[in-house]
C-alpha cells in the first residue's frame, strides 16, 4: 500500500471513530462531553508519519485523532468514552484524557497549554539520555495566549531541545475567533521570533504537506538544531464541544473549509477503487470496535492507580 | 558524629542520590553556579556539572512542567521552587497535572519527581515570601508531602523522596536552614510516612511538623519544669500521614495539641484532629486544641510576625488549659 493510501485509511478510521463517538453520545452511551477533531485528522496522521515510533507526543482534550494516529485502537478509545474496563485508561480518563503510553503518546491534557512544558521536559530527558528521540506538543490556537506556551518556548529555545511545537489553528479558541483576542495574525508562528525559533505556516488539511513540514522540523530537532514552531491551518467540522452547535461561524466559512476536507484532498490523489476499499475497511474496523466496546464490562477500580504501587493509601 | 546545618543537609542529601543514580537531575532558578539563594545546592554544580544541574529562567510553570515530562520519560528530576509562595505560579502542575496523570491514564505513566521548596516564616520576608503553605499541597490527593525538622531527616527524607516512584513535595523550612544536628551515616533513608517521637511523655501529645517541632520541644522543656511531661511527635510527612503513631501516643497521654505553622483556616491539623475525633474519641480526656498560624497574611514586622506564627509560649498556655481537665 502506498503511503498516501495508508494515511488516507488512517484518517478514515479516525473520522468514523469520531462519528461513532457522536452517535454513541446521542444514544446515551457516552457521557460527559467530547471534543471532536473531525476536519483536523491530517495534522495527526501527517505528523505521526513523520515521527519515529518511539518519539513522544502530547495532545489536548481534542485528542482522539492523535491517540489513534500513534497506534491506539478505535475499540480502546471508544471503550474509554463508554466508561468500560477495556478503555485505554480503564475508564478513569475519558475523552479528554486519552493516553497511549505504549506508543509514547503521553497524554491528552485539558488544562489549556499545560502540556507544552511537559513536552519540553520529555525532549530534555531524551537529550540527556542520548536517545535521539524527539517530543511533539500538539495544541490549539487558544493555547498561544497562556503563559505556559511562552515559558515552554523560551526554555526549549534556551536549552536547544529536540521538540516540535505543532499548533492546530482552527480559527476559534472555543467560541471566540482567535483573531479577536490575539495581538498577532498567526498566533503561534508570529510568536516564534520572540524566542528566536524557526516557524512555518502549513496547510494542515493536506496530509502530505503536514508530513513534509514535520519531517523537516523533526530532522532539525534530532540533529541538534533545536525546536521548531509549526502552525497548521485547519478547521473543525463541529463545534468546540458536544453542546456547541457553532452558530457563531459564518456559513460561507464552513462551506469553504468543508470543501477542503483533508480526506477529500487525499482522496483526490488516489484511485476511486483504492479509496472505496479503504473506506470499506475503515467502516468495518470501526463497526467492530463499536460492538466490542458495547459488549465490554464496565469500568472498575475507583480507588486504584493513584500511587505507583497501584494503591491510593494516604495514611496509616 | 559530626554536626551539619539543615541547609548543608539539603545539598548533601541531593548529592548522595545523584552519586547513586545518574538519572537524578536538578533544575531551578539560581541553583547552579550561584548555588541557590539559600545556599542549599552548594557544591552540586561543581561536582555534577551543567548536564545534571540546570539553571532555569524565572518560569515556574516550565520548571515543574518540564520536570513532569522528564519524570514520565526516564529521569528523576529534583525541581526547586525558590520560595513556597511561588508554588502558586505553577499550581496547575501540582494540583491538576502531576497528581492526576497516573490516575487519569489508568496507571499508564508514573511521575517520579521531587519538588523542593523553601517554606514558612520567621525571617521577616513579608507576606509573599514567608507563608507556610504545606496545607495547599495537603488538599491534593496524589501528592506525597515531606517536611523535615532536622538535618538527618532532611537527608533521609530526600533519599526516600528521590527514590520514590511517586511525586513528592519536600517543604524545607527557611527558619531551620541555620539549625544544626548530627550528620547521618551513609545510606541513611527515612521512609515516607513514618513519624518519629521526638520526645517521650505521658501527659499530653504535641503533634508537630518541621519548624513547629523545635517549638514543641522548647515548650515541652518548660512544661517539664512544671511537672507536665509532653510527648512530641514529629510527623515528618503529611502524606502518607502516620496516624497510627499519633493514635498510639494518645492511648498513653489522652490529650492532644496540634502545633502547625500554616493557618488554622484549612490547616493540616484539622485533618489530624478529625481523624482523632473519628477514631480516637474514647482515648481523650480533654478537648483537642490546635495552635496554628493566625488567619492573616504574614506581616513583615518582627513584633507582628511573632503574633501570627505559633510560639512555645502559646503552646505552653494551651497545654496549661488542658491540664485542668
Amino acid at each position: 500500500m502506498n503511503d498516501l493510501l495508508r494515511m488516507y485509511e488512517l484518517m478514515a478510521v479516525i473520522r468514523r471513530t469520531e462519528k461513532a463517538a457522536y452517535d454513541l453520545f446521542m444514544a446515551g452511551l457516552v457521557k460527559g462531553t467530547t471534543h471532536l477533531a473531525s476536519g483536523q485528522e491530517a495534522v495527526a496522521v501527517g505528523a505521526s508519519e513523520a515521527l519515529r515510533d518511539d518519539d513522544y507526543t502530547f495532545a489536548t482534550y481534542r485528542g482522539h485523532h492523535h491517540t489513534i494516529a500513534r497506534g491506539a485502537t478505535p475499540e480502546a478509545c471508544l471503550a474509554e468514552l463508554m466508561s468500560k474496563a477495556t478503555g485505554l485508561c480503564g475508564g478513569k480518563g475519558g475523552s479528554m484524557h486519552l493516553t497511549y503510553a505504549a506508543g509514547n503518546m503521553l497524554g491528552s491534557y485539558a488544562i489549556v497549554g499545560s502540556h507544552l512544558p511537559m513536552a519540553v521536559g520529555a525532549a530534555w530527558s531524551a537529550q540527556l539520555r542520548g536517545s535521539e528521540q524527539i517530543a511533539v506538543a500538539f495544541f490549539g490556537d487558544g493555547a498561544t495566549n497562556i503563559g505556559a506556551f511562552h515559558e515552554a518556548l523560551n526554555l526549549a529555545a534556551v536549552w536547544k531541545l529536540p521538540v516540535v511545537f505543532v499548533c492546530e489553528n482552527n480559527l476559534y479558541m472555543e467560541y471566540t475567533p482567535i483573531a479577536s483576542v490575539t495581538a498577532v495574525a498567526n498566533p503561534a508562528a508570529d510568536r516564534a521570533c520572540a524566542y528566536n525559533l524557526p516557524a512555518s505556516i502549513v496547510d494542515g488539511n493536506d496530509v502530505l504537506v503536514v508530513r513534509s513540514a514535520v519531517r523537516e522540523a523533526a530532522a532539525r530537532a534530532r540533529d541538534g538544531g533545536g525546536p521548531t514552531v509549526l502552525e497548521m491551518q485547519t478547521y473543525r467540522h463541529f463545534g468546540h464541544s458536544r453542546t456547541d452547535p457553532a452558530t457563531y461561524r459564518p456559513s460561507w466559512e464552513v462551506e469553504e473549509w468543508l470543501s477542503r476536507d483533508p480526506l477529500t484532498i487525499a482522496a483526490a490523489q488516489l484511485s476511486k477503487e483504492d479509496v472505496a476499499a479503504a473506506d470499506a475497511r475503515a467502516e468495518k474496523v470501526v463497526a467492530e470496535a463499536v460492538e466490542a466496546a458495547k459488549a465490554a464490562p464496565p469500568a472498575e477500580g475507583a480507588l486504584t492507580d493513584v500511587w505507583a504501587d497501584g494503591s491510593s493509601t494516604w495514611r496509616t | 558524629m559530626a554536626d551539619m546545618t539543615y541547609r548543608e543537609a539539603v545539598a548533601e542529601g541531593i548529592a548522595r542520590e545523584m552519586r547513586l543514580d545518574p538519572t537524578v537531575v536538578c533544575l531551578g532558578e539560581d541553583i547552579g553556579a550561584a548555588e541557590g539563594v539559600f545556599k542549599t545546592t552548594v557544591g552540586l554544580f561543581k561536582e555534577f556539572g551543567p548536564t545534571r544541574v540546570w539553571d532555569t529562567p524565572i518560569s515556574e510553570q516550565a520548571i515543574v512542567g518540564a520536570a513532569m515530562g522528564a519524570a514520565m520519560t526516564g529521569l528523576r528530576p529534583v525541581a526547586e521552587i525558590m520560595f513556597s509562595d511561588f508554588l502558586a505560579c505553577c499550581w496547575d502542575y501540582l494540583a491538576n497535572e502531576i497528581p492526576k496523570v497516573r490516575y487519569m491514564t489508568g496507571g499508564q505513566v508514573t511521575v517520579p519527581l521531587v519538588v523542593r521548596t523553601a517554606n514558612g516564616g520567621g525571617l521577616g520576608f513579608g507576606a509573599q515570601h514567608s507563608q507556610a503553605v504545606e496545607n495547599w499541597a495537603f488538599t491534593v490527593p496524589g501528592l506525597k508531602i515531606a517536611a523535615p525538622s532536622t538535618p538527618a531527616d532532611v537527608i533521609g527524607l530526600l533519599a526516600a523522596a528521590i527514590r520514590s516512584d511517586d511525586p513528592v513535595v519536600v517543604f524545607e523550612h527557611k527558619g531551620l536552614f541555620a539549625s544544626r544536628g548530627p550528620a547521618p551515616p551513609a545510606g541513611h533513608v527515612v521512609p515516607l510516612g513514618q513519624a518519629s517521637i521526638a520526645r517521650q511523655g505521658r501527659d499530653v501529645t504535641l503533634v508537630a511538623l518541621a519548624s513547629t517541632v523545635p517549638i514543641a520541644l522548647q515548650a515541652a522543656e518548660t512544661l517539664a519544669a512544671d511537672g507536665i511531661e509532653a510527648e512530641v511527635i514529629d510527623l515528618r510527612c503529611l502524606v502518607p500521614l502516620d496516624m497510627r503513631t499519633v493514635l498510639e501516643s494518645l492511648a498513653r497521654t489522652s490529650r492532644l495539641v496540634v502545633v502547625e505553622e500554616n493557618p488554622y483556616q484549612g490547616g493540616w491539623g484539622a485533618t489530624v484532629v478529625s481523624i482523632v475525633a473519628d477514631e480516637g474519641f474514647e482515648l481523650l480526656d480533654a478537648p483537642i486544641r490546635r495552635v496554628a498560624g493566625e488567619c492573616v497574611p504574614l506581616p513583615f514586622a518582627d513584633s507582628l510576625e511573632a503574633q501570627v506564627i505559633p510560639t512555645a509560649a502559646r503552646v505552653i498556655d494551651v497545654v496549661g488549659q488542658l491540664a485542668a481537665y
